[in-house]
């Protein structure tokens, strides 16, 4: 009853504001919080096409877990660096954090 | 129009609706809780493509996790409670140009693939969708190695963000 | 079917020919009845809920022997009405600078959190809401809710004593997840499916209490804490930061956490019923109709919670590092450990003789209890050595 183009449209709406989101905002946080929607945009890709194809192949959905995985641990680490540069420079603006361009 | 259309028209609106949000808020904590209801779509729509497995583990780790995780990182970022100043780069216009480019270009790759407006087969009743997941993923034939491979970089990135983000006295 | 045996199903097809006969389209009708069933099933749980404030200040008055309520209707009925009431018409005061649409969701998301866990009971072999095939993962994720509105609450309270509450709240509920859906993953294994309906019917011939106690107690330790509740409450009568997450959330919102609280309890009180204790089944008494099966599980559930009312009024409470390093060091290992040995022992006795199963299950059970009070031992034996090792030699110092 739904076509696949509906999804595969949504997540590519959803990648181009995710896109948006990390070209143009200035916090560092902000700019994780695009890359969330991104990875999200790429599981309902992944998704779609496994209920779309064959059904027994598991495929889509294994790579759908992994890069729950993999975005679940580049938000902790890159949390972390966001943290412990707030504690030096005092900051998270992402163009203010520039003192290695000496 | 059938009821299951329209009601992916409501939650596709939702999610892109929020998304925006996100991305333009001018309070972090607010785009953080858009991100929840951005986030609470995508489950939705797991729901909707019969992998229901992903859409509980999708509200577990996502929003259970991750999403506190970025509330916590915005309460010890922050300076004081209103935030000032425009939240968007100088060249906001031309990454707005750049984003509809890339889903200009998108689509268009898309729409030239022969099987892009198939409709899906039907779900066949008697498939334990979670248990061939929970097979595919411990078999030495499937998909075994990406999976442990996954926990290393779990414990990898769980011993870095520590490291990382520990407060030396 | 008749209306004995299978009640909703009955009313479901009787309002469907009603509302057909009408001359209503078939999807509306189907969509008007189970909107109906939602909003029974509410209305049944949020009208427990009150009666649930009579139990439990009449049990914690038993416990601190004294009487309890008793003037208000006859032994006390009417007190949570007179309570409502009273929380009803109090004022509503609103900090300033708090974050207006934020700050009014947290009590409805908290409450609502509570209120999705009861789609998936199953009252008897007919009556619930939603087969759902992940069942135990669901419990979880609708925890995980209840998590995001406390933050939402203390955030937006504009309150430092709040946020230091939920900061602690929160770290202690995401930790006490882990043993708990290791210890959730044990009658999964011994049932072969994570739907809640297919783990009371793997119950048909011995509860799962005794093919795995120790995972029952580890299951009811880590959801006491992640209800809140003594001893492992942080944010509720403590003298440091008087209310925890809630303290500006006055009158009705209020009432919401609270009852939302006492819902969420016994709500886990049918889970471990249905998990652990055979779930609607009592000796084939079940099978006298749906009606006596619900009962069985209520009167479980609230056994359950009376269990959970009674460690809460008998220990004291623990603090906070003390907390998080019981689950991390003790629990959490404990569980994983018991997970893999439960795992282990299924499949080695499987196609045995339930003469054989059952006992083979249980002393697993209590071989690992075992060793972990002997580890406990050691482990205390070496700290009182360190502390006897330096008292003698302070005492030699005075001479």
């Amino acid at each position: 009853m739904i076509p696949l183009s509906w999804f595969l449209i949504l997540s590519a709406a959803l990648f181009s504001i995710g896109l948006f989101g990390v070209l143009s905002r200035k916090n560092a946080v902000a700019i994780l919080l695009g890359i969330e929607l991104m990875l999200n945009a790429v599981n309902i890709n992944l998704v779609s096409f496994w209920r779309y194809g064959d059904v027994s192949q598991m495929a889509g959905q294994v790579f759908a877990i992994i890069v729950f995985a993999v975005a679940a641990s580049e938000v902790a680490v890159g949390l972390a660096l966001v943290i412990s540069v707030y504690r030096r420079r005092n900051t998270v603006i992402a163009d203010e954090i520039d003192l290695m361009k000496w | 129009m059938t009821a299951m259309q329209i009601f992916f028209l409501i939650v596709g609106l939702v999610i892109l609706g929020s998304a925006l949000m996100v991305v333009t808020t001018r309070n972090l904590i607010h785009a953080a809780l858009w991100l929840i209801v951005t986030l609470f779509g995508v489950a939705v729509l797991f729901a909707i493509l019969d992998a229901s497995f992903l859409a509980v583990v999708q509200v577990v780790v996502y929003i259970g996790a991750i999403a506190i995780l970025f509330i916590f990182a915005v309460m010890l970022t922050h300076k004081e409670m209103r935030d000032r100043g425009p939240q968007l780069n100088n060249s906001w216009w031309l990454n707005a140009i750049i984003s509809l480019l890339t889903f200009g270009g998108l689509f268009w790759m898309l729409q030239s693939w022969n099987g892009f407006s198939k409709t899906a087969a039907d779900f066949p009743s008697s498939f334990d969708a979670v248990g061939q997941l929970g097979k595919a993923l411990i078999s030495p034939d499937a998909f075994v190695l990406p999976f442990e491979v996954a926990s290393v970089l779990l414990l990898a990135a769980l011993v870095g963000a520590v490291y990382i983000a520990f407060n030396r006295k | 079917m008749n209306f004995w045996s299978d009640p909703v199903n009955f009313i479901a097809h009787w309002l469907t020919r009603l509302f057909i006969g009408w001359g209503m389209v078939g999807w509306l009708a189907s969509l008007i009845i189970q909107l109906i069933g939602v909003v029974v099933l509410i209305s049944i749980m949020m009208v427990l809920d009150i009666f649930l404030v009579w139990v439990e200040r009449k049990v914690v008055a038993r416990f601190q022997d004294r009487l309890g309520p008793n003037r208000v209707g006859p032994f006390g009925l009417i007190q949570p009405f007179a309570d409502i009431i009273k929380l009803l018409i109090k004022e509503d005061i609103t900090p300033d600078g708090a974050d207006k649409v934020v700050y009014n969701l947290a009590p409805i998301l908290s409450l609502m959190s509570v209120l999705l866990l009861w789609a998936i009971v199953p009252l008897a072999p007919v009556i619930f809401g939603v087969d759902l095939n992940v069942g135990a993962l669901y419990i979880v994720a609708a925890g995980s809710i209840g998590t995001l509105s406390i933050i939402m609450a203390a955030w937006s309270s504009n309150n430092k004593y709040a946020l230091i509450g939920a900061f602690r709240q929160v770290a202690v509920l995401v930790s006490f997840e882990i043993p708990m859906i290791a210890t959730m993953l044990i009658p999964t294994i011994l049932a072969g499916s994570m739907g809640m309906n297919e783990i009371v019917q793997g119950q048909q011939t011995v509860w799962y209490v005794v093919l795995a106690p120790l995972a029952a107690l580890i299951f009811m330790i880590a959801a006491i804490a992640e209800l809140g509740r003594s001893p492992f409450d942080l944010n509720e009568a403590e003298s440091e930061i008087v209310a925890g997450f809630h303290i500006e959330y006055t009158g009705m919102k209020f009432g919401l956490f609270y009852a939302g609280e006492l819902l969420h309890a016994f709500t886990f009180g049918g889970f471990w019923a249905i998990l652990f204790l055979g779930g609607y089944r009592f000796f084939g008494l079940e099978n006298l109709g749906p009606l006596v099966a619900a009962v069985i599980l209520l009167a479980k559930a609230m056994f359950g919670y009376w269990v959970i009312m009674w460690i809460r009024y008998t220990v004291m409470r623990i603090r906070i590092d003390h907390m998080l390093a019981f689950n991390w060091k003790f629990l959490t290992p404990a569980a994983f450990v018991l997970l893999m040995l439960t795992a282990l022992m299924n499949t080695l006795l499987r196609g045995t003789p339930s003469g054989i199963y059952i006992p083979g299950m249980f002393l697993t059970n209590v071989l690992l209890g075992w060793i972990i009070v002997e580890i406990l031992r050691g482990y205390s034996r070496s700290e009182r050595q360190k502390t006897e090792n330096v008292a003698p030699a302070a005492a030699t110092a005075h001479h």
